[in-house]
């Protein structure tokens, strides 16, 4: 569905592993300030961390859908065990809300309901959106490798599903059996004691030469850089992207979301907004690159943008 | 058990076929395979040839179709697909859903196998390829455990295939965007990873420095044999300690566990290589399939002999063992 209003702004799922309150009032948080519609709630990288949020999941969904927030659930990217199958049946034949697959499994498992695709399946393409569409998908978040070409094309071949764009926070590039994270800290998955807690914004991995180049966040290794799509969003919303995916970060996921909405708004300048987004996350360089066909780390600057006839 | 075999060129491929591959696998010589290295790979001649002599020997040819179409370029891949079928390849080694359904469809009488890129990790994500695309065989992810794939084999409605030698992927296979993300070139959109037109050594006092991109991937003191760039067999500072922070510079090796993987439900034996030289493909099949054969006295001595053909000389059964997580 080409949309002719703005895209609405999405809250992706907490990737790090954040202690049970940290998780809760970042969520309780999102649902009171935020100006997102949907946000996706649920451990995604790693099985082990579950218990964390389990005692908080009921009250957070209470709050976002208090404050009039659609709420929909993530499953774990990759799924090995049978501990790990079983809690996906289960989600997927208990669950209210929308489920988000991030996995082959829960892909098949959801054949026929309605549900949502995360930006950790592969989709490259407009006849993948368009099965996936025939099989119920009603919205896919592209993956982040995915140039504005493709982008383009694939909403254009695809109509019938809303689309999203990870626009915001360090980018998910692979995930491992082997946890890197409990690696380096002396341990390996089976032993972790949960080691990656202490990273609540990912471990970095830098290379010989002390240039900034990856972060550990347990079994998923995410980009040092951070995704950051403001002036690529006007030529976004124009080819007809439905929504804006935020991925949260260690910082002020309020005011990152404030902004997005003020680019799209119109109310905001993409350059300012560039400026005020390395002052509200001064952690990690911000990269762009991928969008346009580039290396996922470069940033490409927006007057070389607007050269090539791209706003 | 069937011995799956790599083929970069039509010479790797003769070679392969008479060591006594059962199946020998190989791609077209463009971005639809996961090895679009330069000087590699077949044209529709050379495949034509391929399968022929391939045929001849009652040894079955597999053509790995299993990179991501690319937005509104799908028609390359949908004639390749069109173009393997009618050489009478025995299977198509497929990972984009979009792909598979188009040759599903089109194609109903064609063996389809599920590349490894796909990432079906566990029995329903297996048996949903099964289910919608009528897939065959099933190229396990290196993600699984031999007890995992014991557990999942009676639950699924397929053929195993499983990596056995060669190369060895530490991220979950077709999930990995590192490669695109240093140099703007990745496995599932250009069918190579670390590609060799982004590699760079310098040397730098006693140092050799290898880059990938922009990025220093290793550095080695004078005497210490300098490896290819490959991005998570890089070393790296972690907290300001240097180390090999996904995985040393190895390559997999499990063929002393074949009785096990048999016992687990694997049907079909994979080795990694396609981009590797006739002579190292002819001697690692004729030594694969003697080990296939050979009594357990004769074994080791051959698998000693193996572990001399592997990469840097090191090798490890990765996440086949469970320590490796």
């Amino acid at each position: 569905m080409h949309r002719t209003t703005s895209p609405s702004l999405t809250m992706g799922p907490v990737y790090y592993l954040w202690d049970g309150p940290k998780w809760r009032d970042f969520h309780f948080r999102i649902a009171d300030e935020a100006p997102v519609e949907r946000v996706v709630i649920g451990e995604t990288v790693c099985s082990k961390r579950q218990h964390f949020i389990e005692p908080h999941i009921a009250e957070v969904i209470e709050r976002l859908e208090a404050a009039g927030k659609t709420v929909v659930l993530s499953t774990l990217s990759l799924v090995t065990l049978e501990r790990e199958s079983r809690q996906i049946r289960d989600l997927v034949a208990d669950s209210e809300h929308m489920i988000e697959a991030n996995d082959l499994s829960a892909l098949g498992l959801l054949n026929g309901k309605p549900h949502s695709i995360g930006p950790l399946v592969n989709v490259y393409n407009a006849p993948t959106a368009r099965l996936l569409a025939g099989r119920g998908a009603t919205s896919i978040c592209l993956p982040p490798e995915l140039p504005f070409t493709s982008v383009e094309k694939i909403v254009a071949g695809a109509p019938a599903i809303a689309f999203e764009v990870f626009a915001f926070g360090r980018m998910p590039l692979a995930i491992s059996a082997r946890c890197a994270h409990a690696r380096s800290k002396g341990k390996i998955k089976d032993n972790c004691q949960f080691v990656c807690g202490e990273d609540p914004d990912g471990l970095p991995v830098k290379t010989l030469d002390r240039q900034s180049f990856l972060a550990l966040n347990g079994v998923q290794t995410v980009s040092h850089t951070c995704q950051a799509l403001l002036g690529e969003l006007a030529g976004l919303a124009a080819c007809g992207i439905s929504a804006i995916r935020l991925s949260p970060q260690d910082c002020d996921m309020v005011a990152v979301a404030k902004l997005y909405r003020a680019v799209l708004d119109n109310s905001l300048d993409a350059d300012e907004a560039i400026m005020l987004l390395r002052e509200i996350y001064p952690t990690a360089a911000l990269s762009n690159g991928f969008h346009h066909a580039r290396e996922g780390a470069a940033w490409v600057a927006r007057a070389r943008d607007t050269a090539h006839g791209r706003v | 058990m069937e011995l799956i075999c790599p083929a970069g060129t039509p010479a790797a491929f003769r070679e392969a076929v008479d060591a006594g591959a059962d199946a020998v696998y190989c791609g077209f010589r463009d971005e639809t395979n996961a090895r679009s290295f330069p000087g590699l790979n077949f044209s529709r001649q050379e495949l034509r040839e391929a399968i022929a002599y391939a045929r001849r020997h009652g040894t079955q040819t597999f053509v790995a179709l299993n990179t991501f179409m690319r937005a509104g370029d799908e028609e390359i891949w949908y004639r390749a697909a069109a173009d393997a079928v009618a050489l009478e390849a025995d299977a198509l080694i497929l990972a984009d859903f979009g792909l598979m359904a188009h040759v599903a469809e089109r194609y109903p009488e064609q063996r389809l196998h599920v590349s490894v890129q796909a990432s079906a990790s566990n029995v329903d994500a297996i048996n949903f390829l099964v289910d919608a695309f009528h897939a065959k065989r099933i190229v396990l992810p290196r993600t699984l455990t031999i007890a995992d794939i014991a557990r999942i084999a009676p639950q699924i409605r397929c053929e195993i295939e499983a990596f056995v030698f060669g190369g060895l992927c530490v991220m979950a296979e077709g999930r990995c965007s590192l490669s695109s993300y240093a140099t703007g070139k990745s496995p599932n959109m250009n069918g190579v990873c670390s590609p060799a037109s982004h590699v760079r050594y310098r040397q730098e006092g006693t140092e050799l420095v290898s880059e990938l991109g922009d990025y220093t991937i290793n550095r080695f003191p004078a005497g210490e044999a300098a490896g290819y760039p490959t991005l998570c067999k890089g070393r790296f500072d972690i907290a300001d300690s240097p180390a090999y922070a996904f995985e040393d510079p190895v390559s997999l090796d499990v063929m002393g566990e074949i009785d096990a993987l048999s016992a687990a439900g694997v049907s079909a034996l994979k080795i990694e290589g396609r981009q590797r030289g006739k002579a190292y493909v002819a001697e690692v099949v004729s030594t694969l399939k003697k080990v296939l054969s050979a009594g357990p006295e004769q074994r080791t001595a051959l698998l000693m002999h193996l572990r001399g053909l592997s990469e840097g000389q090191k090798t490890t059964s990765g996440a086949y063992e469970k320590r490796w997580r």
